[in-house]
């Protein structure tokens, strides 16, 4: 009886990969251990190995298949002691978290709206369609070249092209003096990092993920964001702190957290947080000539998205700027990041019930652009602030403060805030799935300050 | 102004082409480091009275005790290299070079001062002189100066970092991660452990596993240690030169542990019921930098009675003037509230 071999996942939000390789033919003995293929995703390379011996029967997907679903049968196994296969762990695998994108990213439905087209960008420029994570890693690219006093440091930025594959290519362009692996020791580099940028170089720090930026934190804040202030001027630090911020997926409390409000609460630091392509990199591009430090907040699961980047020589947007995405007259939907996700897929639902939504992307968080958030609501008298962090002291919080202290006269109802729940994540997936907000909560809530 | 005559001072000693011992000090570098050391002592005192007078606020960290060590590590080192220290600072800015009115007036906070006022006694820095703080957090500044090193290397310009921490900084988890990434990367780095005995009241028996060798902390890094008799100007320059001329040859980094002494407290309120009053009498009467030097000018026959006098005299002057200045100084305009926390004008530029 034969029996399938399946597409194995690399992580829980894999959806599909490349089957790479065969390392067998049909007919093949295969013992338990045997390496039978190679499987591959934007991130990341595996090898799968047999778990039961036999004999490869027949081949279902040819090598070089792209786009091979998780769990299609690739191949069937004959004879006795059918095999199994199975995912092997760090044989050239990435770090635990792997996500390819597993949804196309909505396409903003107007852009018609005051404020939402960037004047930075002419009209009429040519779109090429390109990841978050090549917008990244161009965006560095482009700036290493224009300046020499551009490096990147971090955890497995050059040999292992990135842990996310967002420094992809640095290495080989760059070089090890600008491109520099360094150990395990976020506090040290990080320090070290503000050291060079008090120097006069312009250092870009990865944080594999802000989670573990906080072994880092007094220097982000003590050494990077005071001493322009406590030197009377004398002092700066031009230095960006970037690395994938929040829920992943599937990798429990340690590995979810959104520092977003932290590092927003911090005067002397700029904090950016995009959602699109064009966003990453044309704001990338702005934090590393910007002369002050800037923390630079990404998205894991946004990493593979696909989005219209503008093709410019030199794409700059200012850093400060809201944009918004969709224009609407009856209620304000304001975000940052992955909470885009959630918001413009509401508004698609909202406008089918004949609700009008404007969708805010907040794309810095400090500065905070209020002003774009204050005329959309004095327009739509109406606010629901979205983001996957923790409710308690959130970007959400202070919107609404903003709101309720300059535009309260303005207000048809009271703000409502659509965040992730007050918990540490869980690990099991409903209960994963529970923390995080959704497009139904965000609906939800406009329908409840629209008074439906 | 006495920061251009240190200054001068220093591009002098450049030029002239070292003795066939160089560890040996000459009768000009005697009484350069004399001078130097005084100028802590006496602006230290100071500092002392104005804070006892109110006229300076918060913490107060003195380095009467400790003047041999920046001293003679300045002497070592060259024009161009960087100093960074913790909070314990305003002998590094003194050596550095920098202007003891604008460090007075820092300390008083006024407009006139070093940080504009809005730095203190722990938060100064002059990029000019190669100062580069004055840090608060206990040892945050050792990456930083590895940072400092990490950036000569960079850009191949020949400099040296010089990063000073206390015994009890030297407990802290990021000074091994600096010293790994300094070793791993032979950044031009030396680390002085200014060992004065107390992290506060702890005394480093009390503190540190192989308190008698701190200067071997670097030691699983491959980085060469050795201990320096911190009350002597000429151990602290002779000991400053091997480790410079090691870093600028593209070794690495070097540790020197001066093994030093605070006569005052850790800052200005403390209650000293940590040693006894004998033990720091014992070491002002026995180990006296600025006295060890003096024995030599007169004894070698370098400076009489008279000079030094005048050389107090000077001093004293430098002082008063830094004091003075301080006092009559304005305080901050209310409009500095907001100013240099972002560079200027790009708040909303990008």
């Amino acid at each position: 009886m034969p029996v399938e071999i399946l597409m194995p996942a690399l992580s829980p939000t894999m959806e599909t990969g490349k089957l790479t390789k065969w390392f067998v033919a049909e007919g093949d003995k295969i013992a338990a251990g045997d390496v039978i293929a190679e499987i591959e995703t934007d991130k990341a390379t595996m090898e799968v190995e047999a778990v039961d011996e036999g004999t490869l029967g027949k081949i279902l997907i040819e090598a070089g298949a792209e786009d091979v679903p998780v769990n299609t049968p690739i191949a069937l196994m004959q004879g006795d002691g059918a095999a199994e296969v199975a995912a092997a762990q760090g044989v050239s695998a990435a770090p635990a978290a792997v996500s390819p994108a597993p949804v196309v990213a909505p396409a903003p439905a107007a852009q018609d709206a005051p404020g939402s087209a960037d004047p930075e960008i002419p009209p009429g420029t040519e779109m090429v369609s390109m990841s978050v994570r090549e917008a990244l890693r161009d965006a560095m690219a482009e700036e290493m070249r224009a300046d020499d006093r551009v490096f990147v440091m971090g955890e497995e930025v050059a040999e292992y092209q990135g842990a996310y594959k967002v420094t992809q290519g640095l290495l080989d362009e760059f070089g090890a003096r600008r491109v520099i692996d360094t150990p395990i020791t976020e506090h040290g580099f990080t320090g070290l990092g503000v050291g060079a940028a008090f120097a006069g170089l312009k250092p870009v720090i990865e944080f594999m993920t802000f989670n573990f930026a906080m072994q880092a934190i007094d220097h982000i804040l003590n050494s990077a964001a005071k001493t322009h202030y406590m030197s009377g001027g004398l002092v700066t630090c031009p230095i960006v702190f970037r690395g994938a911020n929040g829920a992943a997926a599937r990798v429990a409390a340690q590995h979810s957290q959104n520092y977003a409000s932290w590092y927003a609460h911090v005067p002397g630091l700029k904090v950016v947080a995009p959602y699109s392509a064009a966003d990453a990199k044309g704001l990338l591009k702005a934090a590393i000539r910007d002369p002050n430090p800037v923390v630079f907040l990404e998205n894991e699961i946004l990493y593979g998205q696909m989005f219209d980047v503008p093709k410019m020589d030199d794409l700059i947007l200012p850093i400060g700027k809201a944009k918004v995405l969709r224009a609407g007259m009856d209620v304000t939907l304001v975000g940052y990041s992955y909470a885009l996700v959630y918001m413009l897929e509401a508004a698609a639902a909202l406008e089918e019930q004949g609700i009008s939504a404007e969708v805010i992307d907040l794309r810095s968080l400090r500065p905070l652009d209020t002003e774009t958030v204050l005329a959309s609501v004095k327009k739509t008298n109406r606010m629901v602030a979205v983001e996957e962090s923790w409710p308690v002291c959130g970007i959400g919080a202070e919107l609404s403060a903003q709101v309720m202290e300059r535009a309260f006269d303005y207000l048809d109802a009271p703000v409502l805030r659509v965040t992730g729940k007050d918990v540490p994540m869980p690990y099991a997936a409903n209960l994963e799935k529970l923390a995080l907000p959704n497009a139904m909560e965000v609906v939800e809530a406009a329908k409840s300050v629209c008074y439906r | 102004m006495p920061a251009k005559k240190a200054a001068s001072r220093k591009g002098a000693e450049k030029k002239r082409k070292p003795p066939a011992n160089k560890t040996v000090m000459t009768p000009e570098n005697e009484l350069s480091a004399y001078k130097s050391m005084l100028l802590i002592r006496r602006f230290e005192e100071k500092a002392g009275q104005l804070y006892g007078m109110g006229l300076i606020g918060g913490f107060c960290h003195l380095y009467i005790g400790q003047e041999a060590v920046v001293t003679g590590m300045q002497m070592a080192a060259s024009e161009g290299d960087q100093l960074l220290t913790s909070y314990r600072d305003h002998g590094h800015m003194l050596s550095a070079g920098m202007d003891p009115r604008a460090i007075m007036a820092e300390l008083a906070g006024k407009k006139t001062g070093s940080s504009r006022g809005k730095g203190g006694s722990m938060h100064m820095f002059s990029p000019e002189k190669g100062f580069y703080g004055g840090h608060g957090i206990v040892g945050a500044q050792v990456p930083i100066g590895a940072g400092l090193a990490f950036a000569n290397k960079y850009e191949g310009n020949g400099k040296v970092s010089v990063t000073y921490f206390g015994e009890g900084a030297a407990n802290q988890g990021q000074v091994y991660e600096t010293f790994n990434m300094a070793a791993l990367w032979k950044l031009p780095v030396v680390f002085v452990i200014e060992n004065n005995r107390y992290a506060m009241g702890t005394s480093v028996t009390r503190a540190a596993a192989g308190a008698e060798e701190l200067y071997n902390r670097g030691q699983a890094y491959g980085i060469p240690g050795e201990p320096v008799n911190g009350m002597d100007v000429q151990d602290v320059r002779a000991a400053g030169m091997r480790a410079v001329e090691w870093c600028r040859a593209g070794k690495g980094p070097y540790i020197l542990e001066m093994k030093t002494y605070r006569y005052r407290g850790h800052s200005m309120s403390d209650p000293a019921k940590y040693r006894t009053r004998e033990e720091v009498q014992e070491m002002r009467k026995t180990s006296d930098p600025i006295e060890q030097s003096r024995d030599r000018l007169l004894g070698s026959g370098i400076a009489g009675e008279k000079e030094l006098k005048e050389i107090d005299r000077e001093i004293r002057q430098i002082v008063n003037e830094a004091a003075e200045f301080a006092q009559t100084s304005s305080e901050p305009d209310l409009t500095e509230l907001y100013t240099d926390i972002y560079v200027a004008e790009t708040l909303n530029a990008g």
